[in-house]
């Protein structure tokens, strides 16, 4: 196969990649607005995903949080600056390894999970009874996912960003000497309630991607089980390049004027 | 009286890739009928159904359900037409984060307004017609492959549409389920009117409920007639296959 043919090939399967999500973002919103809402079933999703995520995203959160305060107080204490130190692990956490971390966990744990749930749907023919059936899968199984996500994934990114600071604060005091108090005071000048909001929006915004990519990867699974293995794979790998890339942009167009 | 088209399809053609699984095939579902479609396996038998429910849609050609062309219509529209028509699906499709019950019960919860007991006493009745009384909350990976069959049954007939699609719904069932699900299928047309299409290899079954019969061969409908025009039919390759015989023209 040519260069150029194998070229278009990608570029059309991309384009039928995007218009599907297209697809699949649209239709969601038409079940959110017209409030076609299975409540049971997104509360049901959203509590088996926060308390299933919360242990791993707490301790991804503390020893990043630890990490951050070990390195930096290293240094700040070099310089005489040791109390700068609550501000820098607090920064970091809130406005941005806080919605990473846990966006990244989310997607590794139930971004996975969606995928491979739906994808098997789909070749036990469970979506196509659905849809026989006169059932959006896109409302019965989508929204939900997407809802939960949207409510869990801000609040879980809460407590990462809670325990974040908690764990810096500790090992800033244990190895370096600074007070908790000195800690809390430079973290309030350095943070302020807008940042929190906006690590807030990324979260939400990382939510979405989550949902989406892991949706539209199990329902567009082909080919058995082998199938389901890759969707699952690819909802994850995309997802992380997503939520990296978006974090970027946001951070640009949030924090960018600063 | 000239019988009545309920649904059809239109010199259809549907490939996957490069294989060619309907060549220009029609067929004609006659309303209020029993129309038993049989063939080698692999033929695309499913496939039809498919076609009928509006899942799949055809390379060329088109698939008339109750006067509307469901080639090229949103899914959205197809919503309405899809209450009317139901598919018991070869391998029973239920979904199994649901029990039995509620899997039976779902198009009765979603598309009615029946308050709980009500679904529930229906369920029941579909679940004993078929056989399963007790498995209300089983999970589906808690049965056997015959009882997930009679359960997809069973959901696909809880809302009495008008056009039931059954995908061999008694292969792999012993004689006697076999004979409860015929009887079902043919006391719901009579009482009810419904439209069926079954796809069966059981031949007794079939000479037992169809009121038609089509054959499909190499990706066309290459006979079909009231029943007993196809069970005398002179035809070599219906013969072949009424008798299971393995020297004629369909290659072994
Ligand atoms: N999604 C698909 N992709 C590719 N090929 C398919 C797909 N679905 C069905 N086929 C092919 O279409 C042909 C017909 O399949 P179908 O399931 O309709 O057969 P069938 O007549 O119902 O057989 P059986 O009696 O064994 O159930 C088969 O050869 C199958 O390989
Ligand atoms: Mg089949």
């Amino acid at each position: 196969m040519g260069i150029l043919e194998r070229f278009g090939e990608r570029t059309i399967a991309f384009l039928e990649y995007l218009g599907g999500m297209t697809a699949l973002i649209g239709e969601s919103v038409r079940s959110l607005v017209h409030a076609q809402i299975r409540y049971a079933e997104t509360f049901l999703q959203a509590y088996e995903l926060g308390i299933g995520s919360l242990l791993i995203v707490l301790l991804t959160s503390l020893f990043t949080g630890m990490v951050i305060s070990l390195e930096s107080a290293q240094q700040a204490v070099q310089f005489g600056i040791g109390s700068l130190v609550g501000g820098a692990v607090t920064y970091t956490s809130v406005r941005e390894l806080g919605p990473m971390l846990t966006a990244v966990v989310v997607a590794g744990r139930v971004g996975s999970a969606i995928a491979a749930e739906i994808g098997s749907m789909v070749v036990t023919e469970q979506i196509d009874a659905l849809r026989s059936m006169g059932l959006s899968p896109v409302r019965f199984l989508v929204v939900p996912r997407l809802l939960a996500l949207a409510i869990m994934l801000p609040l879980l990114t809460v407590f990462a960003d809670i325990i974040s600071i908690l764990g810096g604060m500790w090992i800033a005091q244990a190895y370096a000497h600074i007070n908790p108090a000195s800690f809390i005071s430079s973290a309030r000048q350095a943070v302020g309630f807008e940042d929190v909001v906006k690590g807030l929006l990324k979260a939400l915004i990382f939510a979405c991607i989550i949902a989406f990519v892991g949706c539209y990867q199990g329902l567009s699974t082909r080919g058995g089980a082998a199938g389901v293995g890759r969707a699952t794979t690819s909802a994850v790998v995309i997802s992380i390049i997503l939520i990296f890339g978006t974090n970027f942009v946001m951070s640009y167009l949030l924090f960018g004027g600063h | 009286m000239e019988p009545t088209i309920y649904a059809s399809l239109d010199d259809v053609t549907l490939s996957f890739g490069e294989h060619v699984i309907l060549k220009n095939c029609s067929l004609k579902i006659v309303r209020g009928a029993i129309t038993c479609i049989v063939g080698l396996s692999g033929a695309g038998k499913s496939t039809i159904l498919r076609l009928l429910d509006g899942l799949i849609e055809p390379s060329s050609g088109h698939v008339y359900v109750d006067g509307h062309d469901l080639c090229h219509t949103p899914e959205r529209d197809l919503v309405e037409l899809r209450q009317k028509t139901s598919l018991a699906f070869q391998f029973a499709a239920l979904l199994d984060s649901l029990t039995i019950g509620e899997n039976v019960g779902l198009p009765l919860r979603e598309h009615t307004a029946l308050p709980d007991e009500k679904i529930r006493h229906i369920v029941d009745d579909a679940l004993e017609s078929v056989g399963l009384r007790h498995i209300y909350d089983s999970l589906p990976n808690e049965l056997s492959g015959g009882m997930l069959k009679r359960a997809g049954f069973a959901r696909a007939i809880v809302t009495r549409p008008e056009l039931v699609l059954y995908d061999e719904p008694t292969t792999g069932l012993d004689p006697i389920v076999t004979n409860l699900i015929t009887d079902t299928i043919v006391r719901l047309r009579e009482k009810l009117g419904g439209t069926a299409v079954v796809i069966s290899h059981d031949l007794h079954s079939i000479f037992r409920m169809a009121d038609y019969v089509a054959m499909l061969f190499e990706g066309a409908i290459i006979a079909y007639g009231p029943r007993e025009e196809i069970r005398t039919s002179t035809n070599p390759f219906v013969q072949q296959f009424l008798t299971g015989s393995e020297v004629g023209p369909i290659p072994v």
